[in-house]
Protein backbone atom coordinates (compact mmCIF):
# COMPACT_ATOMS: atom_id res chain seq x y z
CA UNK A 1 0.00 0.00 0.00
CA UNK A 2 1.39 3.22 -0.92
CA UNK A 3 2.54 5.84 1.59
CA UNK A 4 0.40 8.86 1.73
CA UNK A 5 2.10 12.74 1.96
CA UNK A 6 0.79 14.70 4.72
CA UNK A 7 0.67 18.33 2.60
CA UNK A 8 0.33 21.92 4.42
CA UNK A 9 -2.98 23.34 3.54
CA UNK A 10 -0.76 25.44 1.82
CA UNK A 11 2.02 23.89 -0.52
CA UNK A 12 4.58 26.53 -2.41
CA UNK A 13 4.06 24.69 -5.73
CA UNK A 14 4.31 25.40 -9.70
CA UNK A 15 2.12 23.86 -12.18
CA UNK A 16 4.00 20.85 -12.79
CA UNK A 17 4.54 19.87 -9.11
CA UNK A 18 0.83 20.50 -8.59
CA UNK A 19 0.03 18.36 -11.54
CA UNK A 20 2.46 15.64 -10.30
CA UNK A 21 0.82 15.70 -7.02
CA UNK A 22 -2.90 15.37 -8.04
CA UNK A 23 -1.68 12.44 -10.13
CA UNK A 24 0.22 10.91 -6.81
CA UNK A 25 -3.22 11.22 -5.27
CA UNK A 26 -5.87 9.91 -7.36
CA UNK A 27 -3.10 6.94 -7.85
CA UNK A 28 -2.91 6.00 -11.22
CA UNK A 29 -2.35 2.64 -12.57
CA UNK A 30 0.04 2.89 -15.28
CA UNK A 31 2.14 6.38 -16.02
CA UNK A 32 3.73 5.67 -19.37
CA UNK A 33 5.91 9.06 -20.06
CA UNK A 34 8.19 10.64 -22.65
CA UNK A 35 9.73 13.39 -20.72
CA UNK A 36 9.91 17.01 -22.89
CA UNK A 37 10.21 20.40 -21.80
CA UNK A 38 8.50 22.26 -20.06
CA UNK A 39 6.25 19.49 -18.73
CA UNK A 40 9.35 16.86 -17.97
CA UNK A 41 8.97 17.86 -14.01
CA UNK A 42 5.50 16.30 -13.84
CA UNK A 43 6.44 13.07 -14.87
CA UNK A 44 10.21 13.07 -13.13
CA UNK A 45 8.32 14.44 -9.96
CA UNK A 46 5.88 11.39 -10.51
CA UNK A 47 8.62 8.53 -10.99
CA UNK A 48 10.34 10.24 -7.78
CA UNK A 49 6.96 9.67 -6.16
CA UNK A 50 6.82 6.06 -7.35
CA UNK A 51 10.82 5.36 -6.58
CA UNK A 52 9.68 6.42 -2.99
CA UNK A 53 6.77 4.60 -2.18
CA UNK A 54 4.02 6.97 -2.80
CA UNK A 55 2.47 5.23 -5.69
CA UNK A 56 1.29 1.45 -5.99
CA UNK A 57 0.56 1.96 -9.85
CA UNK A 58 3.08 1.52 -12.25
CA UNK A 59 5.66 3.56 -14.13
CA UNK A 60 7.04 2.86 -17.88
CA UNK A 61 9.35 4.78 -19.31
CA UNK A 62 9.21 4.64 -23.36
CA UNK A 63 10.97 5.44 -26.08
CA UNK A 64 8.75 8.39 -27.70
CA UNK A 65 5.74 10.33 -26.69
CA UNK A 66 4.04 7.97 -29.30
CA UNK A 67 5.27 5.18 -27.37
CA UNK A 68 3.74 6.68 -24.37
CA UNK A 69 0.41 7.50 -25.60
CA UNK A 70 -0.10 4.14 -27.33
CA UNK A 71 1.14 2.64 -23.86
CA UNK A 72 -1.02 4.65 -21.87
CA UNK A 73 -4.23 3.57 -24.20
CA UNK A 74 -3.16 -0.53 -24.21
CA UNK A 75 -3.53 0.48 -20.09
CA UNK A 76 -6.63 1.82 -20.63
CA UNK A 77 -8.14 -0.88 -22.31
CA UNK A 78 -6.62 -3.28 -20.19
CA UNK A 79 -8.54 -1.54 -17.51
CA UNK A 80 -6.54 0.60 -15.52
CA UNK A 81 -6.62 4.86 -14.89
CA UNK A 82 -3.78 5.90 -16.72
CA UNK A 83 -2.31 9.24 -17.42
CA UNK A 84 0.83 11.35 -18.67
CA UNK A 85 2.41 14.03 -19.33
CA UNK A 86 3.90 16.15 -22.91
CA UNK A 87 4.36 19.44 -24.28
CA UNK A 88 5.00 20.71 -28.01
CA UNK A 89 6.98 18.44 -30.06
CA UNK A 90 6.33 15.17 -27.85
CA UNK A 91 2.18 16.80 -28.35
CA UNK A 92 2.79 16.45 -31.73
CA UNK A 93 4.14 12.98 -31.93
CA UNK A 94 0.85 11.87 -30.16
CA UNK A 95 -1.31 13.19 -32.02
CA UNK A 96 -1.93 9.69 -34.12
CA UNK A 97 -2.29 7.92 -30.68
CA UNK A 98 -4.75 10.69 -29.50
CA UNK A 99 -7.75 10.14 -32.23
CA UNK A 100 -7.63 6.26 -31.26
CA UNK A 101 -7.16 6.87 -27.31
CA UNK A 102 -10.74 9.40 -28.25
CA UNK A 103 -12.74 6.69 -30.56
CA UNK A 104 -11.86 3.73 -28.44
CA UNK A 105 -13.73 5.52 -25.60
CA UNK A 106 -10.44 5.30 -23.33
CA UNK A 107 -9.89 7.53 -20.26
CA UNK A 108 -7.11 8.83 -20.64
CA UNK A 109 -5.81 12.48 -18.49
CA UNK A 110 -2.92 14.16 -20.61
CA UNK A 111 -1.62 17.02 -18.67
CA UNK A 112 -0.11 19.16 -21.27
CA UNK A 113 2.24 21.80 -20.13
CA UNK A 114 1.52 24.11 -23.05
CA UNK A 115 4.98 25.39 -25.71
CA UNK A 116 5.18 26.78 -28.87
CA UNK A 117 5.73 24.05 -31.73
CA UNK A 118 9.22 24.46 -34.24
CA UNK A 119 10.06 25.59 -36.64
CA UNK A 120 12.11 27.38 -35.48
CA UNK A 121 12.38 25.38 -32.38
CA UNK A 122 11.27 27.29 -29.13
CA UNK A 123 11.01 25.64 -25.61
CA UNK A 124 8.65 28.40 -24.47
CA UNK A 125 5.25 28.87 -24.44
CA UNK A 126 2.52 29.14 -26.68
CA UNK A 127 -0.82 27.05 -27.30
CA UNK A 128 0.02 26.01 -30.90
CA UNK A 129 -0.08 22.08 -29.19
CA UNK A 130 -3.45 22.79 -27.35
CA UNK A 131 -4.79 24.27 -30.88
CA UNK A 132 -3.53 21.17 -32.59
CA UNK A 133 -5.33 18.85 -30.21
CA UNK A 134 -8.60 20.49 -30.70
CA UNK A 135 -9.85 18.41 -33.26
CA UNK A 136 -8.30 14.95 -31.59
CA UNK A 137 -12.11 14.05 -29.49
CA UNK A 138 -10.51 14.81 -25.95
CA UNK A 139 -12.16 17.23 -23.23
CA UNK A 140 -9.66 19.77 -22.92
CA UNK A 141 -9.43 22.01 -19.81
CA UNK A 142 -7.35 25.01 -19.49
CA UNK A 143 -5.85 25.78 -16.30
CA UNK A 144 -4.49 29.46 -15.73
CA UNK A 145 -2.08 29.55 -12.86
CA UNK A 146 -0.84 25.92 -10.47
CA UNK A 147 -3.65 25.78 -8.36
CA UNK A 148 -6.27 25.06 -11.18
CA UNK A 149 -3.55 22.58 -13.05
CA UNK A 150 -3.57 21.38 -9.17
CA UNK A 151 -7.86 21.39 -8.89
CA UNK A 152 -8.58 20.85 -13.18
CA UNK A 153 -6.51 17.19 -12.87
CA UNK A 154 -9.36 16.01 -10.01
CA UNK A 155 -12.00 17.34 -12.58
CA UNK A 156 -10.44 15.72 -15.67
CA UNK A 157 -10.20 12.00 -13.96
CA UNK A 158 -13.91 12.67 -12.37
CA UNK A 159 -15.42 12.96 -16.03
CA UNK A 160 -13.20 11.25 -17.97
CA UNK A 161 -13.68 8.13 -16.54
CA UNK A 162 -17.61 8.87 -15.95
CA UNK A 163 -19.32 5.65 -18.04
CA UNK A 164 -21.73 7.95 -19.35
CA UNK A 165 -18.88 9.87 -21.24
CA UNK A 166 -15.92 7.37 -21.75
CA UNK A 167 -13.33 10.02 -23.21
CA UNK A 168 -10.05 10.81 -22.43
CA UNK A 169 -9.01 14.72 -21.04
CA UNK A 170 -5.81 17.13 -21.38
CA UNK A 171 -5.46 19.72 -18.81
CA UNK A 172 -3.55 22.18 -20.48
CA UNK A 173 -1.18 25.03 -18.17
CA UNK A 174 1.21 27.45 -19.82
CA UNK A 175 4.39 26.70 -20.62
CA UNK A 176 6.90 28.35 -17.82
CA UNK A 177 4.48 31.07 -16.75
CA UNK A 178 2.54 28.32 -14.65
CA UNK A 179 4.58 25.37 -15.14
CA UNK A 180 7.90 26.76 -13.48
CA UNK A 181 6.30 29.47 -11.45
CA UNK A 182 5.70 28.57 -7.59
CA UNK A 183 2.81 30.18 -5.99
CA UNK A 184 1.15 29.17 -3.14
CA UNK A 185 -1.65 26.11 -4.01
CA UNK A 186 -4.29 25.07 -1.59
CA UNK A 187 -3.93 21.07 -1.21
CA UNK A 188 -6.71 18.79 -0.66
CA UNK A 189 -5.51 15.92 2.26
CA UNK A 190 -4.33 12.52 0.03
CA UNK A 191 -7.62 11.35 0.98
CA UNK A 192 -9.61 13.58 0.36
CA UNK A 193 -8.06 13.61 -3.10
CA UNK A 194 -8.24 10.38 -3.78
CA UNK A 195 -12.45 9.83 -2.63
CA UNK A 196 -13.39 13.32 -4.52
CA UNK A 197 -12.60 10.82 -7.86
CA UNK A 198 -13.14 7.98 -6.28
CA UNK A 199 -12.02 4.21 -7.44
CA UNK A 200 -11.54 3.17 -10.83
CA UNK A 201 -14.55 1.81 -12.27
CA UNK A 202 -13.88 -0.40 -14.97
CA UNK A 203 -15.68 -0.81 -18.52
CA UNK A 204 -14.68 -3.16 -21.30
CA UNK A 205 -11.90 -3.92 -19.64
CA UNK A 206 -9.44 -6.41 -21.64
CA UNK A 207 -8.41 -7.90 -18.36
CA UNK A 208 -12.27 -9.04 -17.74
CA UNK A 209 -11.25 -12.27 -18.65
CA UNK A 210 -15.22 -13.76 -18.69
CA UNK A 211 -15.94 -11.02 -21.21
CA UNK A 212 -13.13 -10.60 -24.14
CA UNK A 213 -13.09 -8.41 -26.50
CA UNK A 214 -11.35 -6.74 -29.19
CA UNK A 215 -10.36 -2.83 -28.86
CA UNK A 216 -9.04 -0.80 -31.85
CA UNK A 217 -11.18 -2.14 -34.34
CA UNK A 218 -11.49 -1.75 -38.14
CA UNK A 219 -14.71 -0.10 -39.66
CA UNK A 220 -15.11 1.34 -43.11
CA UNK A 221 -17.91 3.01 -45.13
CA UNK A 222 -20.17 0.83 -43.72
CA UNK A 223 -19.57 0.90 -40.18
CA UNK A 224 -16.95 4.10 -39.56
CA UNK A 225 -19.51 6.95 -39.47
CA UNK A 226 -21.70 5.83 -37.13
CA UNK A 227 -18.99 5.46 -34.50
CA UNK A 228 -17.79 8.88 -35.15
CA UNK A 229 -21.28 10.18 -34.79
CA UNK A 230 -21.61 8.52 -31.45
CA UNK A 231 -18.00 9.67 -30.21
CA UNK A 232 -19.31 13.57 -31.58
CA UNK A 233 -22.77 12.73 -29.84
CA UNK A 234 -21.06 11.84 -26.00
CA UNK A 235 -18.70 14.70 -26.50
CA UNK A 236 -21.52 17.28 -27.24
CA UNK A 237 -24.09 16.15 -24.61
CA UNK A 238 -22.90 14.24 -22.12
CA UNK A 239 -19.71 16.39 -20.89
CA UNK A 240 -20.29 19.83 -20.61
CA UNK A 241 -23.18 19.00 -17.84
CA UNK A 242 -20.52 16.31 -16.17
CA UNK A 243 -18.30 18.86 -16.18
CA UNK A 244 -20.77 20.93 -14.43
CA UNK A 245 -21.41 18.73 -11.60
CA UNK A 246 -17.75 18.23 -10.96
CA UNK A 247 -17.16 21.87 -10.44
CA UNK A 248 -19.93 21.85 -8.42
CA UNK A 249 -18.93 18.85 -6.11
CA UNK A 250 -15.17 20.46 -5.75
CA UNK A 251 -16.52 23.69 -4.97
CA UNK A 252 -18.14 21.98 -2.23
CA UNK A 253 -15.08 19.85 -1.33
CA UNK A 254 -12.57 22.55 -1.62
CA UNK A 255 -14.63 26.01 -1.93
CA UNK A 256 -13.08 26.61 -5.24
CA UNK A 257 -15.58 27.56 -7.80
CA UNK A 258 -14.87 26.95 -11.77
CA UNK A 259 -17.46 27.42 -14.45
CA UNK A 260 -17.17 26.28 -18.39
CA UNK A 261 -16.78 30.14 -19.51
CA UNK A 262 -15.32 31.98 -16.42
CA UNK A 263 -16.71 36.18 -16.26
CA UNK A 264 -14.54 38.70 -14.67
CA UNK A 265 -16.47 41.85 -14.20
CA UNK A 266 -18.98 40.93 -17.17
CA UNK A 267 -22.28 41.78 -15.60
CA UNK A 268 -22.23 45.52 -17.25
CA UNK A 269 -19.26 45.30 -19.56
CA UNK A 270 -19.23 47.50 -22.97
CA UNK A 271 -16.28 45.84 -23.81
CA UNK A 272 -14.39 42.38 -23.48
CA UNK A 273 -11.17 40.33 -24.06
CA UNK A 274 -11.78 36.50 -24.72
CA UNK A 275 -8.81 34.83 -24.14
CA UNK A 276 -7.01 31.10 -22.36
CA UNK A 277 -4.47 30.70 -20.17
CA UNK A 278 -2.03 33.10 -18.06
CA UNK A 279 -3.08 35.76 -20.44
CA UNK A 280 -6.23 35.34 -18.69
CA UNK A 281 -4.60 36.86 -15.03
CA UNK A 282 -3.18 39.81 -16.84
CA UNK A 283 -6.38 40.59 -18.91
CA UNK A 284 -8.65 40.64 -15.36
CA UNK A 285 -5.99 43.32 -13.97
CA UNK A 286 -6.09 45.63 -16.67
CA UNK A 287 -9.41 45.43 -17.09
CA UNK A 288 -10.03 46.88 -13.66
CA UNK A 289 -7.44 49.58 -14.24
CA UNK A 290 -9.69 50.44 -17.62
CA UNK A 291 -12.73 50.86 -15.58
CA UNK A 292 -10.99 53.12 -13.23
CA UNK A 293 -10.41 55.48 -16.75
CA UNK A 294 -13.91 54.56 -17.23
CA UNK A 295 -14.28 52.18 -19.69
CA UNK A 296 -16.20 49.01 -18.75
CA UNK A 297 -13.73 46.49 -19.51
CA UNK A 298 -14.65 42.90 -18.96
CA UNK A 299 -12.71 39.25 -18.96
CA UNK A 300 -13.91 35.84 -20.27
CA UNK A 301 -11.63 33.04 -19.69
CA UNK A 302 -12.37 29.51 -21.83
CA UNK A 303 -12.27 27.35 -19.14
CA UNK A 304 -13.36 24.17 -21.25
CA UNK A 305 -11.69 24.51 -24.61
CA UNK A 306 -13.33 21.00 -25.92
CA UNK A 307 -16.20 20.43 -25.94
CA UNK A 308 -16.94 24.29 -27.04
CA UNK A 309 -19.43 25.47 -24.58
CA UNK A 310 -21.08 27.23 -27.53
CA UNK A 311 -24.33 28.31 -25.66
CA UNK A 312 -22.60 29.35 -22.31
CA UNK A 313 -19.96 32.00 -24.12
CA UNK A 314 -23.25 33.29 -26.36
CA UNK A 315 -25.24 33.86 -23.31
CA UNK A 316 -22.02 35.58 -21.81
CA UNK A 317 -20.97 38.05 -24.90
CA UNK A 318 -24.70 38.99 -25.75
CA UNK A 319 -24.93 42.24 -24.61
CA UNK A 320 -21.19 43.49 -24.78
CA UNK A 321 -20.51 45.54 -28.01
CA UNK A 322 -16.77 45.00 -28.73
CA UNK A 323 -14.53 41.64 -28.29
CA UNK A 324 -11.26 41.19 -28.84
CA UNK A 325 -10.59 37.16 -29.37
CA UNK A 326 -6.78 36.47 -28.30
CA UNK A 327 -4.92 33.91 -30.37
CA UNK A 328 -1.74 32.39 -29.28
CA UNK A 329 -0.76 30.27 -31.76
CA UNK A 330 -0.22 31.26 -35.17
CA UNK A 331 -3.04 30.40 -37.21
CA UNK A 332 -1.64 29.70 -39.89
CA UNK A 333 -3.60 30.58 -43.45
CA UNK A 334 -6.77 32.28 -41.86
CA UNK A 335 -8.21 33.91 -38.50
CA UNK A 336 -7.35 32.75 -34.97
CA UNK A 337 -9.11 29.89 -33.91
CA UNK A 338 -10.75 31.60 -30.89
CA UNK A 339 -11.93 34.36 -33.69
CA UNK A 340 -13.74 31.72 -35.57
CA UNK A 341 -15.35 29.65 -32.48
CA UNK A 342 -16.45 33.06 -31.05
CA UNK A 343 -18.15 34.41 -34.59
CA UNK A 344 -19.98 31.02 -34.43
CA UNK A 345 -20.91 31.18 -31.49
CA UNK A 346 -23.04 34.01 -31.79
CA UNK A 347 -23.64 34.67 -35.60
CA UNK A 348 -26.92 33.22 -35.56
CA UNK A 349 -27.60 35.35 -32.06
CA UNK A 350 -29.32 39.19 -31.99
CA UNK A 351 -25.75 40.29 -30.52
CA UNK A 352 -24.34 43.28 -33.36
CA UNK A 353 -20.98 42.94 -31.35
CA UNK A 354 -17.97 44.06 -33.42
CA UNK A 355 -14.98 40.97 -33.29
CA UNK A 356 -11.84 41.45 -34.04
CA UNK A 357 -8.81 39.25 -33.76
CA UNK A 358 -5.17 39.69 -31.53
CA UNK A 359 -1.84 37.11 -32.24
CA UNK A 360 0.03 37.56 -29.65
CA UNK A 361 2.51 35.87 -27.42
CA UNK A 362 4.08 33.18 -29.75
CA UNK A 363 7.23 31.20 -28.28
CA UNK A 364 6.66 32.70 -25.45
CA UNK A 365 6.87 37.03 -26.06
CA UNK A 366 5.25 38.59 -23.62
CA UNK A 367 1.53 39.55 -23.15
CA UNK A 368 2.31 43.20 -20.90
CA UNK A 369 -0.05 44.97 -19.32
CA UNK A 370 0.89 47.91 -22.11
CA UNK A 371 -0.91 45.50 -25.01
CA UNK A 372 -3.66 44.83 -23.09
CA UNK A 373 -4.53 48.60 -22.75
CA UNK A 374 -3.99 49.26 -26.28
CA UNK A 375 -6.51 46.11 -27.15
CA UNK A 376 -8.90 47.27 -24.62
CA UNK A 377 -8.26 51.24 -26.13
CA UNK A 378 -9.31 49.64 -29.66
CA UNK A 379 -12.22 47.76 -28.28
CA UNK A 380 -13.59 51.21 -26.99
CA UNK A 381 -12.88 52.89 -30.21
CA UNK A 382 -14.68 49.69 -32.04
CA UNK A 383 -17.62 50.15 -29.77
CA UNK A 384 -18.31 53.26 -30.11
CA UNK A 385 -18.04 53.48 -33.96
CA UNK A 386 -20.25 50.49 -33.73
CA UNK A 387 -17.88 48.62 -36.27
CA UNK A 388 -14.16 47.65 -36.22
CA UNK A 389 -11.79 50.84 -36.28
CA UNK A 390 -8.93 48.27 -36.91
CA UNK A 391 -7.93 45.35 -39.21
CA UNK A 392 -9.82 42.26 -38.00
CA UNK A 393 -6.47 40.42 -37.36
CA UNK A 394 -3.68 42.17 -35.80
CA UNK A 395 -0.48 41.00 -34.51
CA UNK A 396 0.59 42.85 -30.93
CA UNK A 397 4.18 42.44 -29.18
CA UNK A 398 5.63 42.06 -32.98
CA UNK A 399 8.75 43.73 -33.94
CA UNK A 400 8.75 45.92 -36.49
CA UNK A 401 6.44 47.25 -39.06
CA UNK A 402 2.72 46.77 -38.31
CA UNK A 403 1.34 43.72 -38.85
CA UNK A 404 -2.82 42.87 -39.71
CA UNK A 405 -4.94 41.55 -42.10
CA UNK A 406 -8.46 41.90 -43.45
CA UNK B 1 -25.31 -8.70 -40.89
CA UNK B 2 -28.31 -6.38 -39.97
CA UNK B 3 -27.19 -2.78 -40.00
CA UNK B 4 -26.97 -0.60 -37.12
CA UNK B 5 -27.84 3.10 -36.40
CA UNK B 6 -24.77 4.95 -34.32
CA UNK B 7 -27.18 4.40 -31.09
CA UNK B 8 -27.31 1.00 -31.84
CA UNK B 9 -23.59 -0.01 -30.84
CA UNK B 10 -21.54 -0.30 -27.74
CA UNK B 11 -19.39 3.04 -27.24
CA UNK B 12 -15.57 2.46 -28.65
CA UNK B 13 -15.85 0.75 -31.76
CA UNK B 14 -15.21 -2.94 -29.59
CA UNK B 15 -16.25 -6.15 -30.24
CA UNK B 16 -16.97 -8.75 -27.97
CA UNK B 17 -15.74 -12.34 -29.09
CA UNK B 18 -18.72 -14.31 -26.81
CA UNK B 19 -22.66 -13.70 -26.18
CA UNK B 20 -22.23 -13.34 -22.53
CA UNK B 21 -20.03 -14.53 -20.05
CA UNK B 22 -17.88 -17.47 -21.01
CA UNK B 23 -15.70 -19.68 -18.18
CA UNK B 24 -13.77 -22.48 -18.73
CA UNK B 25 -13.20 -22.03 -22.67
CA UNK B 26 -9.84 -23.73 -22.87
CA UNK B 27 -11.29 -26.63 -22.36
CA UNK B 28 -14.30 -26.08 -24.44
CA UNK B 29 -13.91 -27.34 -27.83
CA UNK B 30 -14.22 -24.51 -30.53
CA UNK B 31 -17.70 -25.80 -31.70
CA UNK B 32 -19.45 -25.59 -28.22
CA UNK B 33 -18.07 -22.28 -27.40
CA UNK B 34 -20.72 -18.80 -27.51
CA UNK B 35 -18.88 -17.15 -30.60
CA UNK B 36 -21.16 -13.89 -31.20
CA UNK B 37 -21.71 -12.48 -34.69
CA UNK B 38 -18.57 -9.77 -34.22
CA UNK B 39 -16.26 -12.69 -33.76
CA UNK B 40 -14.73 -13.82 -36.88
CA UNK B 41 -14.99 -17.77 -35.62
CA UNK B 42 -18.87 -17.18 -37.02
CA UNK B 43 -17.75 -15.51 -40.25
CA UNK B 44 -16.44 -17.41 -43.85
CA UNK B 45 -13.11 -15.40 -44.06
CA UNK B 46 -11.84 -17.44 -46.55
CA UNK B 47 -13.14 -16.26 -50.38
CA UNK B 48 -9.81 -15.09 -51.48
CA UNK B 49 -8.39 -18.95 -51.33
CA UNK B 50 -7.10 -19.68 -54.58
CA UNK B 51 -5.42 -23.30 -53.69
CA UNK B 52 -7.07 -25.18 -51.12
CA UNK B 53 -5.37 -28.06 -48.59
CA UNK B 54 -7.01 -31.56 -49.04
CA UNK B 55 -6.68 -34.09 -46.73
CA UNK B 56 -5.61 -37.94 -47.03
CA UNK B 57 -6.28 -39.65 -43.79
CA UNK B 58 -4.46 -43.01 -45.17
CA UNK B 59 -0.57 -41.19 -44.71
CA UNK B 60 -1.90 -39.30 -41.75
CA UNK B 61 0.82 -39.88 -38.84
CA UNK B 62 -1.23 -37.96 -36.66
CA UNK B 63 2.04 -35.85 -35.82
CA UNK B 64 0.05 -32.79 -35.36
CA UNK B 65 2.78 -30.35 -37.39
CA UNK B 66 0.21 -29.21 -39.60
CA UNK B 67 -1.86 -28.14 -36.37
CA UNK B 68 0.78 -26.49 -34.93
CA UNK B 69 1.88 -24.41 -37.82
CA UNK B 70 -1.54 -23.50 -39.01
CA UNK B 71 -1.79 -19.47 -39.28
CA UNK B 72 -4.70 -19.48 -39.06
CA UNK B 73 -6.19 -22.33 -36.65
CA UNK B 74 -7.67 -23.96 -39.29
CA UNK B 75 -6.60 -27.86 -38.63
CA UNK B 76 -9.22 -29.43 -36.92
CA UNK B 77 -7.75 -32.05 -35.01
CA UNK B 78 -9.62 -33.62 -31.59
CA UNK B 79 -7.90 -35.99 -29.25
CA UNK B 80 -4.50 -35.28 -31.04
CA UNK B 81 -5.95 -36.90 -34.35
CA UNK B 82 -5.98 -34.95 -37.29
CA UNK B 83 -10.08 -34.30 -38.36
CA UNK B 84 -9.69 -31.84 -40.86
CA UNK B 85 -9.69 -28.76 -42.63
CA UNK B 86 -11.80 -25.28 -41.88
CA UNK B 87 -12.74 -23.94 -44.97
CA UNK B 88 -14.30 -20.92 -43.89
CA UNK B 89 -10.82 -19.83 -42.29
CA UNK B 90 -8.06 -21.58 -44.05
CA UNK B 91 -6.73 -19.15 -46.57
CA UNK B 92 -4.92 -21.68 -48.56
CA UNK B 93 -1.04 -20.68 -47.83
CA UNK B 94 0.22 -24.10 -47.94
CA UNK B 95 2.58 -24.25 -44.78
CA UNK B 96 0.39 -27.34 -44.07
CA UNK B 97 1.42 -29.55 -46.76
CA UNK B 98 5.12 -28.00 -46.52
CA UNK B 99 5.59 -29.39 -43.01
CA UNK B 100 3.93 -32.60 -43.30
CA UNK B 101 6.48 -35.60 -43.17
CA UNK B 102 4.88 -38.35 -44.19
CA UNK B 103 5.80 -39.78 -47.93
CA UNK B 104 4.04 -39.36 -49.71
CA UNK B 105 2.47 -36.66 -47.94
CA UNK B 106 -1.04 -36.41 -46.09
CA UNK B 107 -1.68 -33.02 -46.98
CA UNK B 108 -1.82 -31.71 -50.87
CA UNK B 109 -2.46 -28.26 -52.24
CA UNK B 110 -5.32 -28.56 -54.94
CA UNK B 111 -7.47 -25.82 -57.43
CA UNK B 112 -10.18 -24.03 -54.96
CA UNK B 113 -12.39 -26.31 -57.43
CA UNK B 114 -11.06 -29.74 -57.32
CA UNK B 115 -13.44 -32.62 -56.14
CA UNK B 116 -12.34 -33.80 -53.26
CA UNK B 117 -12.61 -37.48 -53.87
CA UNK B 118 -11.15 -36.83 -57.69
CA UNK B 119 -7.78 -35.75 -55.79
CA UNK B 120 -7.67 -38.69 -53.49
CA UNK B 121 -8.49 -41.25 -56.39
CA UNK B 122 -5.23 -39.32 -58.33
CA UNK B 123 -3.04 -39.05 -54.66
CA UNK B 124 0.65 -39.89 -55.59
CA UNK B 125 2.17 -43.14 -54.55
CA UNK B 126 5.33 -42.96 -52.06
CA UNK B 127 8.57 -41.84 -53.62
CA UNK B 128 10.57 -44.94 -53.12
CA UNK B 129 13.62 -42.65 -54.51
CA UNK B 130 13.20 -39.89 -51.68
CA UNK B 131 12.76 -43.14 -48.74
CA UNK B 132 16.17 -44.56 -50.05
CA UNK B 133 17.77 -41.08 -50.29
CA UNK B 134 16.57 -40.52 -46.65
CA UNK B 135 17.52 -44.14 -45.13
CA UNK B 136 21.16 -43.58 -47.24
CA UNK B 137 21.39 -40.19 -45.07
CA UNK B 138 20.27 -41.82 -41.52
CA UNK B 139 23.27 -44.03 -42.45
Amino acid sequence: MADTIELRDIEVWDGNMAASHALRQVQVDVVAAYPITPSTPIVENYAGFTANGYVDGEFVMTESEHGAMSCCIGAAAAGGRVATATSSQGFALMVETLYSASGMRLPIVLNVVNRAIGAPLNVNGDHSDMYMGRDSGWIQLDSYCPQEAYDLNFIAFKVSEDHDVRLPAMVHQDGFMTSHTAQGVHTLSDEAAYNFVGEYKPMNDMLDLDHPVTHGVQTEEDWHFEHKARQQHALMTAVLPKIEAAFADFEKLSGRKYNLVEKYNMEDAEVAVVCMGTSVETAREVALEMRQNGIKAGVVGIRVFRPWPLEQLAATLKDVKAIAALDRSSPHGTVGALFNEISGSLFNTDTKAVLTNYIYGLGGRDLTKAHLVSIFTDLKANADAGKPTTALQQYIGLRGPKLSFF
Amino acid sequence: MEKKGWDGFEIGAMLRTFDGAVSDIATTLPENRPYSQSSSFTASVADWRIEKPLFNKDYCIDCQFCWVYCPDMSIISRDKKMVGIDFDHCKGCGICVQVCPTNPKSLLMFPEQKDEEAALAEWPKKDTNKAHAEEAKED
